[in-house]
């Protein structure tokens, strides 16, 4: 193995063969790997070239609506009485959430590959919608894989993918949530290989999908780090994101991992409590394993079979997790804890009334790591969550919770 | 060097001059019990090499005759420990027939390679296909496999070009896998001009038995593809006539093994009569 990690850095991985430490890899079969190896080619080169940078720049700024504003959230900071929060505004971008951001540099990429098809996974279908958006806007076909369960539980989505030209196939193996759609999208690759992109939404995967989404997400990161410090003249304290294969999170903590006064907390979908098998915390309940491309924790029974999971939010209703997350979390630079459905509701109901602002489900929870930490910190601390998602997509949902009928 | 059952069977066919007839079945689909018949039924059948599947709950690289046997074997209560047992009891009748475990990489390292790879060779498995390792990955498993006395059979693909092939050959023992389609098992019926003329590249480079597979599925197309191939691989349309036995509450009925058997007896037809045809 040629390792490149520098001991003293957090920031330097993965290595050539997309190594995280332990985690990663490419764990494909043979008919993928040459594309694979061109994806990686393709994508070292386009991240080296400075009119690939210039036009996703410019996409960034005049279609996206970047940078995404670092908001104060005064009312919520003043309810807790602790931390000064400021939420990193991702739900403003086009498209209502973070995904775009990945989608917009997949797609220069796949149009740079001379790819003419477009396949994409979606669990809550937020990178679905951006998948289907930004091929829209580059004239490619596209189909997105959906787990049946998801289509149902996500219907508004369904409908903007299908506006959007895309064709929205629902997968009915497994429980038909995101791992089954992934599973398809690989099988459809596999038997498309000369023509299509599979532009795979988390920063997960086989190498280099993690590093080079976790790149394009990293803008979060790297516009927080300027915005913060125009704000208040420092670093924060604490930064929060939630984890579900883990995009938003690694996008807005990269740039940070090697400040070692900023705690970084992940948090993951705790549902109805770790104890039971309905939840999706698969770095507090689970262990390494191999699953889509890279080794990561994993939720599996004795058998290395992998688990459902069950979480609130499609969009963190994933068995695994980013190799990069598996790597932070035993190294130990960055806390992942749970948070339950119940936590996460309270939570979208806070900030909806305080702030004036719906945040999707993922980001309630964590919205509801802020409310524990956030009064046990001091009035001079500052606190960052990454408010990845608008919650429109979620409102059924939370009225099927609150025992309401729309 | 005797080599492994694997080794031997082959040599015995090149001298026979005939190819060999392949049969995958899903390890306890669609119960441990049957799927023991059905395993010890095969070779009589005319299996010549077996290769069991080990399920996984997520098969990415298997269409969906396949994907179902492995969900009805671990709805069943199959695990990698009672597939390694099924083995050990079929070895009790049948010392020759080679047995080649096929499936993913995660249940294995999940049992631990290194103890997997003894437990195996102990229980009278020859070889190993293992769809998501790559030769990239040789430290996890292949060279643990090679060291147990096991073969590690690697899949060639359509998309393995000349510049890849030799890595994909380096570790591969027994014989080498050809792909036959772009695409997931059981999904499309190979062309048999393209197969040949990919495994004769592929035979430039080894001196190892090319077999054919994932998209066989008859008699006739089993018999076009031995022509050139050193062996041929049925599954999916084994796997499908399980599938066809079983009742409306997914469970055996008297004509699943002998309908396995009655398949396999006539796909060995095609294959025998392959070089003959070949020779007309």
């Amino acid at each position: 193995m040629n390792a490149t990690q520098s001991p003293n850095s957090f920031r330097s991985g993965p290595d050539d063969q997309g190594h995280f430490g332990l985690f990663g890899g490419r764990f494909v079969a043979e008919t993928l790997m040459p594309l694979i190896l061109e994806l990686d080619e393709a994508y070292t080169a386009a991240k080296a070239d400075p009119a690939f940078q210039a036009e996703l720049e410019s996409l960034g700024k005049h279609y996206i609506g970047r940078p995404s504003p670092l908001y104060f959230a005064e009312r919520l900071t003043q309810h807790l009485g602790g931390a000064k929060i400021y939420f990193k505004r991702e739900e403003l971008n086009h498209t209502g959430s973070h995904k775009v951001n990945n989608c917009i540099g997949q797609i220069l990429l796949a149009r740079r590959m001379g790819k003419t098809r477009i396949i994409a996974e979606t669990g809550a279908g937020q990178h679905g919608v951006a998948s289907a958006t930004v091929s829209a806007r580059f004239g490619y076909p596209c189909v997105v894989y959906m787990g049946a369960t998801d289509v149902e539980r996500q219907k508004p989505n369904v409908f903007r993918m299908k506006l959007l030209g895309a064709e929205v196939k629902p997968v009915t193996a497994g429980a038909g949530t995101l791992k089954d759609a992934m599973n398809e999208a690989l099988r459809d690759w596999v038997s498309n290989v000369e023509d299509t992109y599979y532009l795979i939404g988390t920063a997960a995967g086989p190498h280099p999908y993690p590093a080079m989404v976790r790149d394009f997400q990293s803008v979060i990161g790297i516009e927080t780090r300027a915005q913060i410090l125009e704000a208040e003249g420092r670093l924060p304290d604490v930064l929060v994101a939630a984890v579900g294969g883990g995009s938003n999170a690694i996008g807005l903590f990269h740039p940070f991992l090697d400040d070692p006064d900023v705690q970084i907390y992940g948090v993951e979908a705790g549902g109805r409590g770790l104890e039971g098998e309905e939840h999706c915390a698969s770095l507090n309940a689970g262990r390494p394993g191999v699953l889509h491309g890279n080794r990561t924790y994993l939720l599996q029974n004795a058998d290395g079979q992998i688990l459902e999971g069950h979480s609130i939010s499609a969009g963190l209703d994933y068995p695994g997790v980013g190799p990069e997350h598996s790597f932070l979390k035993d190294t130990g630079r960055v806390t992942y804890v749970p948070i339950t459905d119940d936590e996460t509701l309270e939570a979208f109901g806070l900030c909806t009334r305080l702030e004036g602002i719906i945040p999707a489900l993922e980001p309630s929870h964590a919205l509801a790591q802020v409310i524990k930490l956030a009064p046990t910190m001091g009035k001079d601390q500052i606190l960052v969550m990454n408010l990845s998602g608008r919650g429109d997509k979620d409102v059924h949902t939370v009225a099927a919770h609150l025992g309401m009928e729309l | 060097m005797t080599g492994t059952r694997i080794d031997r069977r082959f040599k015995a066919l090149a001298a026979a001059a005939r190819p060999a007839l392949v049969t995958f079945v899903t390890a306890g689909d669609p119960d441990y019990d049957t799927s023991l018949k059905i395993l010890q039924a095969l070779p009589e059948a005319g299996a010549d090499i077996i290769e069991l599947g080990m399920p996984f709950s997520d098969p990415m690289a298997d269409g969906p005759a396949i994907q179902a046997a492995g969900l009805r074997a671990l709805k069943a209560g199959q695990t990698l420990v009672r597939t390694l047992e099924m083995v050990r009891i079929f070895r009790l009748g049948d010392d020759t027939t080679p047995i080649v475990l096929m499936g993913y990489f995660n249940p294995i390292y999940s049992y631990g390679p290194e103890r997997f790879v003894t437990d195996a060779h102990a229980a009278g498995v020859d070889g190993l296909i293992i769809v998501d390792l790559p030769p990239e990955a040789d430290d996890e498993l292949c060279l643990p496999a090679l060291n147990a006395g096991l073969n590690f059979i690697r899949l060639a693909t359509p998309t393995t070009d000349e510049k890849r092939l030799p890595s994909v050959l380096r570790n591969t023992s027994g014989f080498v896998y050809y792909v036959s389609i772009l695409g997931v098992t059981g999904t499309a019926a190979p062309d048999s001009a393209r197969v040949s003329a990919a495994v004769e590249r592929i035979k430039a480079h080894t001196d190892l038995p090319v077999a054919v597979g994932f998209g066989v599925k008859t008699p006739e197309q089993a018999a076009s593809i031995g022509r050139t191939a050193d062996a041929v691989v049925v599954g999916s349309a084994i796997v499908a006539a399980v599938a066809d036995s079983l009742d409306a509450d997914g469970r055996a009925t008297e004509s699943t093994v002998g309908g396995v058997a009655d398949l396999v007896r006539s796909l060995s037809q095609g294959v025998r009569a392959a070089r003959l045809l070949a020779a007309e």
